[in-house]
């Protein structure tokens, strides 16, 4: 079956993008080079195509109640204008997908989750919702464009013409361009100061040229995306997250703090692995599935992300250990060619990102 | 095509030769590296180490892939590009010069490489 295409696929093909499959739609990974563009991003901004990403719309009387059980999100605390990380449960606590809620209003919300996810994730929440709150996929009618790095604010503020410092990390507004609805979320994958913006396909294009035409701003594939959310400490679906761990075990423990009784709720917080952060002694990297094992050779887990990191200059990893070792300090990762050595580390690797840099109105942004 | 210096030999593995009288040096393709991407680690030989035309000698690791290097030629190691340890994108922005992988003494003359046209229509058929 041939890929899905998004409103960008030409103007990325047109460019010169590099591009690949990834769940089911044809999407740029590079357009100048991976380590440029993550770069590009840390200094200056980038944006990304995430218009393979699923967006809901879920709506009725009994909304809050309702998605408040078939989510991990807290939205007794969730105020309109605000959005909230979180997990859609399986029975056993195990993650179905990772999510982002935003709420509109009362019983009025909106549920972006990922895209080789989107279709179960819509049959779980169809089947978890009651038949009085309507579940909408408006994904083929939401193009998503992601504004990320340190000028992402001077740059969206010049392009839209409007003042978003008042807008706080994990808070959106709905606002228009070029006479259409245009979500802004102040939110993102890169742990850099960044945006994430939702509007028609029919306005993608005219929003990706006009960011475009900025000095300031490059395109970024999937490729840097990856390496800046992994330094980050950025959980992606299918790696650090699956139905076989919990939020506690990939160290979300903290964000289970809804009152609802959510399906998966009492599972949630049960602990056999522990994923870790390691930091590796060189360049070399070890890759999802390695082997990860203690100095004397036990292996005790597996690497789950791994990667060279431009923004440190050596390799970073993350993987699940068996909780009675998660406390060691050393470890081996068995790569495809020889054996690494690495240390636990914290998170994020990369620790100097402006993502949750506080805007007071009207001033200039210095991070960075 | 100017990726393809017209003054080498190449392999079918995406690796160069180029022959020095007794010695020749070994890199990797313009197409080897752009398919590879960001290049991040150089495994190498070392000086003195023997390679077998047909042998694995080193790998070439980029952010999202890793690749075995072949050796086109038999010989002995006498010069690792030692530059290429700390600044490995090296073998992106000049695959054919500053990116040298090795400098070998020829134990046997150079066989079944591919001219530079040749070279060519394997990579145009490899794209298909």
């Amino acid at each position: 079956m041939p890929e899905v295409r998004t409103p960008l696929t030409g103007w990325h093909m047109a460019h010169g993008a590099k591009m690949a499959p990834f769940a089911g739609w044809l999407m740029p990974i590079q357009y100048e080079g991976i380590v440029l563009e993550h770069e590009h991003t840390r200094r200056r901004a980038g944006v990304f195509d995430i218009c393979h990403m699923g967006e809901f719309l879920i709506g009725g009387p009994d909304a809050d109640a309702a998605l408040g059980r078939a989510v991990s999100h807290n939205l007794a605390t969730l105020k309109p204008g605000g959005c909230r990380y979180g997990f859609l449960l399986n029975r056993e606590g195990g993650v179905l997908d990772d999510c982002i809620v935003y709420r509109f209003g009362p019983g009025n919300f909106m549920i972006v989750v990922n895209a080789a996810c989107a279709a179960g994730d819509f049959a779980t929440l169809r089947e978890r919702l009651p038949s009085s709150v309507s579940l909408t996929d408006v994904s083929a009618g939401t193009a998503k464009i992601d504004l990320q790095g340190p000028e992402s604010l001077s740059v969206l503020e010049r392009v839209i013409g409007q003042n978003f410092h008042d807008l706080p990390y994990f808070s959106f507004r709905r606002t228009s361009f070029c006479d259409g609805p245009l979500l802004v979320s102040r939110t993102g994958y890169t742990g850099e100061l960044g945006y994430e913006l939702y509007l028609p396909p029919e306005a993608a294009e005219s929003l990706w040229t006009a960011l475009q035409s900025d000095d300031r701003v490059k395109p970024a594939g999937l490729g840097a995306r990856d390496t800046l959310r992994l330094e980050a400490g950025l959980p992606l679906y299918g790696h650090e997250l699956d139905e076989m761990h919990t939020p506690a075990e990939a160290g979300f423990a903290a964000l289970l703090t809804s009152g609802a009784d959510y399906v998966g709720k009492a599972g949630a917080v049960n602990v056999r692995e522990r994923l870790i952060a390691l930091r590796l002694e060189g360049r070399r990297a070890a890759r999802n599935g390695d082997v990860l094992a203690l100095p004397d050779g036990v292996a005790v887990g597996r690497v789950t992300s791994g990667s060279f990191a431009p923004s440190l200059g050596c390799a970073v990893a993350l993987a699940f250990v068996d909780a009675a070792h998660a406390g060691a300090e050393d470890f081996v990762l068995r790569a495809a060619r020889n054996d690494l050595a690495a240390k636990r580390t914290s998170l994020p690797f990369y620790a100097e990102g402006t993502a949750r840099v506080k805007l007071s109105c009207g001033s200039a942004v210095t991070a960075g | 095509m100017s990726n393809t210096p017209p003054d080498l030999l190449y392999s079918k593995t995406h690796e160069w030769v180029r022959p020095e009288g007794e010695e020749a040096v070994i890199g990797i393709t313009f197409f080897a590296q752009e398919a590879l991407g960001d290049v991040t680690y150089v495994e190498m030989p070392r000086e003195g180490d023997a390679l077998t035309a047909g042998g694995e000698f080193g790998s070439v690791e980029s952010v999202k892939a890793a690749s075995e290097l072949v050796s086109p030629v038999s010989g002995t190691v006498v010069a690792a590009n030692a530059e290429l340890e700390t600044a490995p994108e090296t073998l992106n922005s000049s695959p054919y010069n500053e990116g040298w992988i090795v400098r070998v003494r020829l134990s046997a003359k150079p066989d079944g490489l591919m001219d530079a046209a040749a070279y060519e229509a394997h990579c145009a058929a490899e794209k298909h």
